[in-house]
């Protein structure tokens, strides 16, 4: 009888687990010399901006609360930092219970519309003017033409590139399609990984394809599939699928892709082990001001954009990407109004601070012509000026169950475990289901 | 003294408070989410009542099929491994020499993490960096498998590490169970002739037989609930390849937002873990436990 017990709280410890695990994982707050806050009022904010992993932001954060603790001695703010995970987790388990923090972080679209669905949000319309983000960046955290969330940061998807293994081999950074694929050629018959891609996390290989599907269907291809005024079986999203194949069947890739995670493959190219890697403008940071990344690796990264597809529809200035993470105002918060003025302050000062402290794009308009910034991300943000197009990602576009279709078939394709048709197919089908 | 312990509202009084405990932390918590396998919920918004119908998608769910055989597939390597570990301890109770250094380097797994584990075994698993490809490639093999990535091998490349993360505490178990036996009827054995192998089959365990159930028991049971090397290593992947029932219920209810179809996988889970436990305790029940 024991033994019985003994196994069903082990089952059982399961399922609690799940439920409580949320809620134990580790905390830090900003600021143990506030504990004693008094009749001032308090301002809870969770972020997830560690201070280790993400030191960069965590000190703008903690630089923007002082200040403005200071400019509003009324108001105590009161940090709560998690990791990414965690993080989602938690908020999960807090708007379960009703319990949000007055001010936290969230991601666009998909992710976002649950909550806001949920009545866990408040509109941010009386804060969030359009002309102050970047065109578009607002309307992915607006549900019914109205913001729930302010952005943050905003994020395109450049190629970066090592350009000394570059030199070795004779290559330049590809701006058509097929010198793209004569620079893999070169690389894989000389042993040197072409590109390291973390596909265990699945939407890194996601943008590889949405990139192909860009620029062979154009940019309406795969946001009218998705979208549901077209279909995911267009030849152009076909055609993208087989290119991943081909470029599969090339060892393009680093050996073993679909059981790294990011993290992991990007140790291959800080490494010098990979010649290319694709990821957001987050990543910056790694090679232009991260004190822990030697200069001597930093002064080999270069970055070009995807390249274009002969005889497709996308053109060059066509970019995957889109706002990063934003601040949304708890419904439920009694403060509110103390929360959204704290909003707004974060968002305007974090627009000033963040490319020169933390060379991290905001998704405020930034003027470059002060400063001294890194030149890379001058050039980023021209770039981001000369955008003809931004494609949100498509996995935050999608519900999270058809994302997980989505996700699926894409490693399943990386795999080589499902042909390009049906690649397509299923992906349809998950998403004619939806509506 | 005696009156006062046979007294039933004292009995009642003192487990009254572990029970009480019992019921909040087990059985409530068991019963709502039974409660919330009724309902389709995202975990955020209100929930509906839909009957049964998250457990019918469940009984017709492919993945939670595989996911299933996945975790009966653990549960038959742990178990199988759970000979490895008896064998280990039976050397390590007869007195060789160095068997108390061994005995604590086989205890050091049970140290660590889990999640630590799952970092280490998966630079051990890095296809190109990873200690296993290289000793593979030493011994000159050219097309080293892709450990986690590859569909076909991830779910047994997962099985190692974990074997071997339970190897301390199963030694352990079996260790101690045999120190118990007593010094005597060995020696009467050995005055009796019988080999040391004869000693090890004919009366160590049959007299350890009660803790090989547990033990069992505890495998099985162990490895239908796994989740954290799993969730770590590969989450599940690659395209559910490795899932079980655990890391399939974190992902319907955690990342896809289906709390209520979670929670009616971890019923399931219940359910399963539960019949086995059963099972296992029919099959290996014997009449006469040695007594000693």
């Amino acid at each position: 009888m024991k033994k019985k017990a003994f196994s069903s709280v082990m089952t059982l410890a399961l399922a609690g687990g799940l439920i409580l695990g949320g809620c134990s994982s580790s905390t830090g707050s900003s600021g143990d010399e506030k504990a004693s806050s008094g009749d001032k009022t308090v301002v809870k904010m969770m972020h997830l901006w560690p201070e280790g992993s993400s030191n960069a932001q965590y000190t703008i954060v903690d630089d923007i609360i002082n200040a403005y603790e200071k400019e509003h001695p009324d108001v105590d703010i009161q940090t709560e930092i998690l990791g990414n995970e965690q993080y989602k987790e938690k908020i999960k388990v807090l708007s379960a219970s009703n319990e949000l923090p007055d001010v936290g972080i969230t991601w666009a679209a998909g992710y976002m519309k649950p909550f806001v669905d949920g009545k866990m949000f408040a509109p941010l319309d009386d804060i969030a003017k359009e002309d102050n983000f970047v065109a578009g960046t607002l309307d992915a955290f607006s549900v019914d033409e109205k913001p729930y969330a302010v952005p943050l940061e905003l994020n395109i998807t450049p190629v970066y590139y090592n350009k000394e293994i570059f030199e070795k081999y004779n290559l330049e950074a590809p701006k058509t399609y097929d010198e793209f694929l004569n620079v893999v050629e070169t690389l894989a018959d000389n042993k040197v990984t072409p590109i390291t891609l973390g596909n265990k996390d699945r939407w890194t290989g996601s943008m590889w394809y949405m990139y192909l599907a860009d620029r062979i269907g154009g940019p309406e291809a795969l946001n009218n599939a998705i979208n549901r005024s077209g279909s995911f079986e267009d030849p152009a999203l076909v055609q993208a699928a087989e290119e991943i194949e081909k470029l599969v069947k090339m060892n393009a890739f680093v050996k073993g892709y679909n059981g790294l995670s990011n993290d992991e493959a990007k140790g291959y190219f800080m490494n010098e082990q990979a010649a290319m890697y694709m990821m957001a403008t987050w990543e910056l940071p790694n090679y232009t001001t991260t004190p822990d990344v030697s200069q001597e690796f930093k002064d080999k990264v270069g970055y070009f954009k995807f390249p274009t597809y002969e005889g497709g529809k996308g053109d060059i200035d066509s970019y995957v990407g889109g706002p990063g993470v934003g601040l949304f105002v708890s419904e439920q918060s009694k403060v509110k109004d103390e929360a959204k003025e704290f909003v707004s302050y974060l968002v305007e000062e974090w627009g000033k601070r963040s490319v020169v402290d933390a060379g991290v794009i905001p998704a405020t308009v930034v003027d470059t012509s002060n400063g001294e910034l890194h030149p890379m991300y001058i050039d980023i943000l021209n770039d981001l000026g000369n955008a003809t197009n931004l494609t949100l990602y498509a996995d935050v576009q999608m519900s999270a169950s058809v994302a997980d279709v989505h996700l699926n078939q894409i490693q399943a394709l990386f795999g080589g475990q499902t042909t390009p048709e049906k690649f397509a197919k299923t992906q349809e089908e998950a998403l004619a289901a939806e509506k | 003294m005696k009156n006062v312990m046979s007294n039933k509202y004292v009995i009642a009084l003192y487990t009254l408070p572990a029970l009480l405990l019992i019921l909040t932390l087990i059985y409530i918590p068991i019963a709502l989410s039974g409660y919330y396998g009724l309902m389709d919920w995202d975990g955020i918004g209100e929930m509906t009542f839909i009957g049964l119908d998250n457990y019918i998608t469940l009984v017709q769910d492919k993945m939670f099929w595989t996911s299933t055989y996945h975790s009966f597939l653990l549960a038959i390597f742990s178990t199988a491994s759970l000979l490895l570990y008896l064998v280990i301890s039976l050397v390590l109770a007869s007195k060789i020499k160095g068997s108390d250094l061994l005995r604590k380097i086989y205890l050091i797994p049970m140290l660590l993490s889990s999640v630590a584990i799952a970092q280490l075994w998966m630079k051990i698993f890095d296809p190109t960096n990873g200690m296993a490809n290289k000793l593979l490639e030493m011994f000159g093999v050219e097309n080293t498998p892709i450990w986690l990535a590859d569909p076909e091998i991830a779910l047994y490349a997962i099985f190692i590490p974990i074997i071997w993360q339970f190897a301390g505490f199963y030694i352990l178990i079996y260790y101690a169970a045999l120190k118990n036996v007593p010094d005597e009827i060995i020696e009467a054995a050995k005055i009796d002739g019988a080999s040391s192998f004869q000693i090890a089959y004919k009366i160590k365990l049959p007299l350890i037989s009660g803790i090989f159930k547990v033990t069992i028991m505890l495998a099985v049971v162990g490895s239908l609930k796994y989740f954290d090397l799993i969730y770590v290593m590969t989450g599940g992947g690659p395209n559910g390849a490795s899932e079980v029932m655990a890391s399939y219920m974190y992902k319907e209810a955690f990342k896809l937002n289906n709390f209520g179809y979670g929670s009616a996988i971890g019923f399931g889970l219940l359910v399963i873990a539960l019949f086995m436990t059963w099972l296992i305790s029919k099959l290996t029940k014997s009449k006469d436990d040695v007594q000693f």
